[in-house]
């Protein structure tokens, strides 16, 4: 049977963690891909050009923007699908949990690991562990991270089919609070540039989108940082922030509790600037180097220019 | 307005969980247990709305062992009216906690259920999803910020792009993201009234739910190991290595 797979996007746009999602879901049979929402006409195409879509099906409604409306939307099309998947994102999160209770399905979520249909790897306690769980039900529901799976490739041309919904909402949508600026997509940047509470002020926290730009980066913040007002709520990287596994991840002023390492064990490679030599991330670091971030980091800008 | 709040007792956030030899899981035994933290916004979340004057009454409900009797009264000293333990000793997974919430919805009538997003130990971000599913209630995850307009529900959300602000009818459910509020440390005082608090303790059989696992845990096995790496001794060595770094990226 086939895979639902949900696409995510925003302003329009397909988000870079479905190419992922479509990569991983893949293993598990035929992918259809689901583009719900308004003036998503943009977005279907862009989906129809991932590598390993069968068909893109495409509804507009601005109800599909709701928990309740998108679920009513799943629930519809569930019959047709052995798995249904999103990504472990906010609207993911929001959707399949809901689905799940409905259709009277335990679902499987942020699935790091795919052994087969029914076998997954999901992190608990932070990342702390790795929980290995198989599912008897007859289908499953999904969230993946899309951190976990390398993207598919683009270039081909499913064929789109507009679909038809009579999904109602009363979640009504008063307000988007959006984090202004071009810098690239913290879920799938390749390099990311982190600072910590440590920089004292958000003015001095600029330093660490001075550096990122320097290196075409995105920028994250620890919890503490983000509390603390200097960098808004979209750039926490942990636990109960964004999961991430850039390239290179660069931690400035981090010292790595539990919950921030939670969100960065899928980098490639880490480097951390820290004045303590004994702070746990220094410990786990490709390269560490002990010195005082306000003297360091601008040094760095300027020899990365040069 | 009547509040129920859902909370969780878990492995204290600040410990450093070791997975079991023999696979089975984590070690709980002799670890410090406390109130899952989203799940104390949550509480301060409903004791505000109390002390505002729009809740009238506020009713917790954990599910687990007896001692998650414990959480209960964290909830009861911080300023909840009345508390619930369904107990169980069995691992119940989320689905069930959401049907067995469903249950104590159905007898309390509330028009408002506040939990926290999610549970530090198995993270899952399920349980108010599914307890809205199920009840067809309106949900509004993630909430930074909750305010009581026009007998509804104004929330702003956490989300991947910034915040979300949306307006819901009550009934409804809120899960609470951490800065939500910052809670209280509830006073000596509290803790002692506390006890005087109603709280009924029920086995879980009373609920008719059936709460068998639908999935098998086959093994919990420990994150692989991160070794360190280099020490470098001065900023431009770092340079050095981004830029080497940087390049191999590039040849990808």
């Amino acid at each position: 049977m086939a895979v639902l797979v949900l696409a995510e996007h925003d302003l329009g746009h397909l988000a870079p963690a479905t190419a992922r999602i479509v990569a991983a879901a893949e293993k598990l049979g035929p992918v259809d891909v689901l583009v719900a929402g308004q003036g998503v006409s943009q977005v279907a195409s862009e989906a129809a050009a991932i590598a390993g879509v069968a068909r893109v099906l495409v509804v507009e409604s601005e109800a599909l923007g709701t928990p309740e409306g998108l679920v009513g939307l799943l629930a519809s099309l569930s019959e047709g699908y052995s798995h249904i998947v999103a990504a472990a994102s906010a609207t993911g999160r929001d959707a399949i949990p809901r689905l799940a209770a409905k259709l009277d399905l335990m679902p499987v979520t942020d699935i790091i690991a795919i052994h087969g249909p029914t076998r997954f790897d999901r992190p608990i306690y932070a990342g702390n562990a790795i929980e290995t769980v198989s599912s008897a039900q007859d289908r499953q529901l999904l969230t993946i991270r899309a951190s976990a799976f390398r993207p598919a490739a683009t270039g081909k041309a499913a064929p789109i089919e507009p679909i038809q919904s009579d999904a109602a909402a009363v979640t009504k949508f008063l307000a988007a609070h959006r984090t202004e600026g071009d810098r690239p997509d913290l879920g799938a940047a390749q390099i990311v540039v982190a600072g910590g509470v440590s920089f004292g002020s958000a003015e001095k926290f600029a330093l660490v989108s001075e550096l990122a730009s320097v290196l075409g980066a995105a920028v994250g913040a620890t919890r503490a940082a983000v509390d603390a007002g200097y960098a808004p709520n979209d750039w926490q990287v942990g636990q109960t922030g964004k999961i991430i596994a850039p390239d290179l991840y660069i931690a400035i002023g981090i010292s790595g509790a539990l919950q921030h390492l939670a969100g960065i064990q899928g980098a490639r490679k880490i480097v951390a600037i820290n004045k303590d030599p004994e702070a746990p991330i220094m410990k786990i670091a490709d390269y560490a180097l002990v010195g005082d971030l306000f003297d360091v980091v601008p040094k760095l800008i300027e020899g990365l220019k040069r | 307005m009547k509040i129920l709040v859902a909370v969780k007792r878990v492995v204290d956030h600040a410990v450093r969980v070791r997975v079991k030899a023999d696979g089975s899981g984590v070690e709980t035994a002799n670890v410090r247990m406390s109130m899952n933290p989203f799940d104390k916004h949550a509480v301060e979340a409903a004791v505000r709305l109390a002390e505002a004057g729009v809740a009238t009454e506020i009713v917790v409900v954990s599910i687990g062992p007896k001692q998650s009797n414990d959480v209960i009264l964290t909830a009861l000293a911080m300023g909840a009216h009345r508390g619930l333990l369904i107990e169980t000793d069995a691992r119940v997974e989320t689905l069930a906690v959401a049907n067995l919430l469903r249950a104590v919805v159905a007898e309390e009538s509330p028009d408002l259920v506040l939990l926290g997003k999610q549970a530090v130990d198995d993270d899952s971000n399920h349980v108010g999803q599914m307890l809205a599913g199920l009840l067809d209630w309106p949900q509004a995850t993630f909430a930074s910020e909750i305010r009581v307009v026009d007998g509804g529900l104004e929330v702003t959300r956490e989300v991947d792009y910034g915040r979300a602000t949306v307006a819901v009818p009550l009934p409804a459910i809120v899960t609470a993201d951490l800065r939500l509020n910052e809670p209280r440390n509830a006073a000596l005082p509290m803790v002692m009234k506390a006890r005087s608090k109603p709280l009924a303790v029920r086995p879980v059989a009373e609920f008719g739910v059936d709460i068998t696992p639908r999935l098998t845990i086959e093994k919990v096995s420990p994150p692989p190991e991160r070794p360190g790496g280099k020490v470098l001794g001065s900023a431009d060595e770092l340079v050095a290595a981004l830029k080497s770094e940087i390049s191999e990226l590039e040849a990808l």
